[in-house]
């Protein structure tokens, strides 16, 4: 049967079982679209308002199921409005793929219209990507588009496609790709070295996990929970690893990383073992490497080997899924309990309980603070919503202070820190998860970065619930400038428009609290609604977020003021 | 941890972009390449990169491994110059009537093991093959006479032990 290209393109999402994609019409794309329509009840297209909206939805989609995220746009700046999403789901590790259409194959290179080199562009922030110049390779190279973005390390994948090859006929047949002989997405678990790590395991005095994301992308999480139960060690999250184990299980001691919890920190330092599941050591995580967990062996289970050894020296590398290399392990490990290893952990946690956390959540100031604000959304949630943050000092309440009950409920940017992932994020997530309460935490700065998202939350009747914190301040910056630059606060102070008024415009239920009384039933309300609803809490302007292990110092340097 | 200068040489699909893709990892990194070579390799449709940079071990290590996982890299190494045997080629292109008037260039020539690979009414082209600072030392000897062109290739070169990658490379052979 001879189809069109643009209609090999539908065949091949359907294929692949992708039921809704985000994007935004353009001429290159236009046959893809034309077909679309065509296809309508079969594969549902959101129209977002700008085109990174349209990354972050698929973003927010991919982090909440597990599936590959879509998004499509036109040639020229349709495509390079992708770039910053693209960006974010290479640092994190996010399956999506991404189509834009190009001009037609005799006009490329030629300055056309609408013309941009994308696969230039977007290739240093793409796990892989390809032009299309001809109708019969589009089932092939979709197929391996889709393979590429969900196995091994998940990552961005862009198929920019020319016009003449969506009209073109070709033959169609479709068959999914399964392996790539250049590309080796799970390396073979070497077994003496699941048996190397556990025995330094069940020797260790004072052991200390650290999960990743790589427990949720891996699907590891029973067994996560399993080794921890098991072995009786500590474990503490890295902000892309939260919400892999429930935020109140007693082994899970809390948050590493440069306003993570006082305890994981500082005893990151004194732990004889080091025991890296999925995650990457960050420099948010580690802060000074040449002070990082010196004193301690580092095991690291990791799936992809070009981040082993890439910023702390391991001991023993264990190259493999973490599903299968914690499989192997479970049974060579010793039940255990380091109770007094553990005391240590409380130990610190009532040293930050005092110095940070009972102001923070239950403030003796006038203003309402970011952490009972997030504290009361915990209180109506009861750690079952999905929480979408932005970026910023509202990211890191969140982080430290939202709790969760399953995995993969939180959706933030982590790696590139972009501020306005979070509303568009939250359409995603609250679209491939319609039967959980997804709420958005924004800022009042990144909130107006991609704003105009309200409107295919309009459009869409999407029921998302949109909380921003609202300072007046681009506060993470100008908490920095409080601390690092005398306080000379330049350009973070925000002249804020009536945001009510805003979304009200796009017909969106919306109330502002400016009193810590009326927060309880406002948070109520919002969680009640069936509708999405807008939630402005003015927050106290010049509050910070403590601990905090500033840039260059050591984890052991860490702030409680 | 002290710079060195350091063979990188990457086995790969032959396709369009890539070499981008693996520039860009040094672009990313701030680092010069001070050379690089692509060509086919001794399999049909794998090409072979051998670049050369000044950096040190822990980077050379961290860059072979983020270049491997780019999807059509197959393989990739990096080795110090006493694990390889290497060489660059250089063309010297120079008037024909030297050839007759300055006898000692002939004597140049021979010493340096070198050839004439053309000779032509107005000019002439030395080719020599060779480390690069018997090529620099030619380039000295011929300077006084004038040098219409010069132009030297990247360096090529091959590891001394085996490779990994022969008995992968045998199953693609297949």
């Amino acid at each position: 049967m001879k189809i069109s290209g643009a209609e090999a393109v539908i065949r091949c999402l359907l294929a692949e079982g992708v039921d809704l994609i985000y994007g935004y019409p353009g001429g290159a794309i236009m046959p893809v679209y034309d077909e679309l329509y065509k296809f309508k009840d079969d594969l549902h297209h959101v129209l977002v308002r700008h085109e990174q909206g349209a990354t972050h939805a698929a973003q927010g989609y991919a982090r909440a199921t597990g599936k590959v995220g879509v998004a499509i746009a036109t040639s020229g700046p349709g495509a390079t409005n992708l770039v910053t999403g693209i960006a974010d789901a290479q640092i994190d590790s996010t399956p999506m793929v991404c189509i834009t259409g190009q001009v037609g194959k005799h006009l490329l290179g030629s300055d056309a219209f609408q013309e941009t080199d994308i696969i230039g562009i977007s290739t240093p922030v793409t796990k892989w990507n390809y032009q299309i110049t001809e109708a019969s390779e589009i089932p092939e190279i979709i197929a391996k588009a889709f393979y590429i973005a969900k196995s091994g390390r998940p990552g961005p994948v862009l198929i920019d496609i020319t016009k003449n090859a969506q009209f073109d006929e070709m033959e169609f047949s479709y068959a999914k790709c399964t392996s790539i002989r250049s590309y080796n997405p799970k390396p073979v678990l070497n077994i003496d070295k699941v048996k190397e790590a556990a025995e330094i395991i069940n020797t260790a005095k004072k052991p200390f996990i650290i999960f990743g994301q790589g427990v949720i992308l891996s699907e590891a999480e029973a067994e996560l929970k399993a080794l921890v139960e098991k072995s009786g060690i500590p474990a503490a999250w890295t902000i892309l690893g939260l919400s892999a184990m429930p935020t109140d299980h007693p082994l899970n001691v809390g948050m590493v990383g440069m306003h993570g919890n006082y305890g994981p920190n500082v005893l990151t330092n004194e732990c004889d073992v080091l025991i890296a599941l999925g995650m990457r050591f960050d420099d948010r995580v580690t802060g000074n490497l040449a002070t990082y967990a010196k004193q301690a062996k580092v095991i690291h289970f990791e799936i992809d080997p070009a981040e082993v050894d890439k910023n702390v020296k391991t001991d023993v590398a264990v190259l493999a899924d973490l599903k299968e290399s914690l499989t192997a392990l479970l049974p060579l490990i010793e039940n255990n309990t380091h109770e007094s290893w553990h005391n240590t952990f409380k130990e610190k946690y009532e040293q930050e309980l005092e110095a940070v956390i009972n102001e923070e959540l239950q403030p003796m100031k006038d203003g309402i603070s970011m952490g009972e604000t997030i504290e009361m959304i915990n209180k109506h949630s009861k750690g079952d919503a999905i929480m979408v943050s932005d970026v910023g000092q509202h990211q890191m309440f969140t982080c430290r202070y939202a709790k969760f009950n399953s995995t993969k409920s939180n959706v933030t940017s982590g790696g590139l820190g972009t501020m306005g992932f979070a509303l568009p994020a939250a359409i995603g997530a609250k679209m491939g998860m319609p039967n959980r309460e997804v709420v958005a935490i924004i800022g009042d700065g990144g909130f107006q970065m991609t704003i105009q998202e309200l409107g295919t939350i309009f459009q869409t009747k999407v029921p998302v619930k949109i909380v921003v914190l609202n300072n007046e301040f681009l506060g993470m910056v100008r908490q920095w400038q409080q601390l690092f630059f005398d306080k000379r606060y330049a350009s973070t102070e925000m002249i804020n428009p009536n945001f009510i008024a805003i979304a009200e415009g796009y017909y969106i239920k919306a109330k502002k609290v400016t009193k810590r009384e009326d927060l309880d039933a406002a948070v109520a309300e919002m969680m009640a609604s069936k509708e999405s609803y807008f939630l402005e809490v003015m927050v106290e302007k010049e509050n910070n977020v403590f601990p905090m292990i500033p840039t260059g110092a050591s984890v052991s340097d860490i702030r409680l003021s | 941890m002290e710079n060195k200068t350091f063979t990188i040489s990457v086995y790969s699909e032959n396709n369009v972009g890539l070499l981008n893709r693996i520039s860009g990892i040094f672009l990313k990194r701030h680092i010069n390449i001070l050379s690089l070579n692509v060509s086919e390799s001794e399999i049909e449709n794998v090409s072979r990169f051998i670049i050369v940079v000044n950096t040190t071990e822990k980077w050379v290590h961290n860059i072979v491994g983020q270049i491997e996982k780019q999807i059509e890299v197959i393989k990739a190494f990096y080795h110090i110059d006493e694990e390889t045997i290497f060489l660059e080629n250089a063309l010297f292109k120079i008037e024909s009537s030297l050839l007759f008037d300055e006898k000692q260039i002939q004597n140049i020539i021979k010493e340096s093991h070198s050839e004439i690979v053309t000779v032509s009414r107005d000019f002439f082209v030395i080719s020599k093959s060779g480390q690069r600072a018997e090529i620099e030392s030619l380039y000295e000897k011929l300077k006084p006479f004038g040098i219409m062109q010069f132009v030297r290739s990247g360096r090529i070169s091959v590891s001394k032990s085996k490779m990994e990658i022969s008995s992968l490379l045998e199953e693609l052979k297949q």
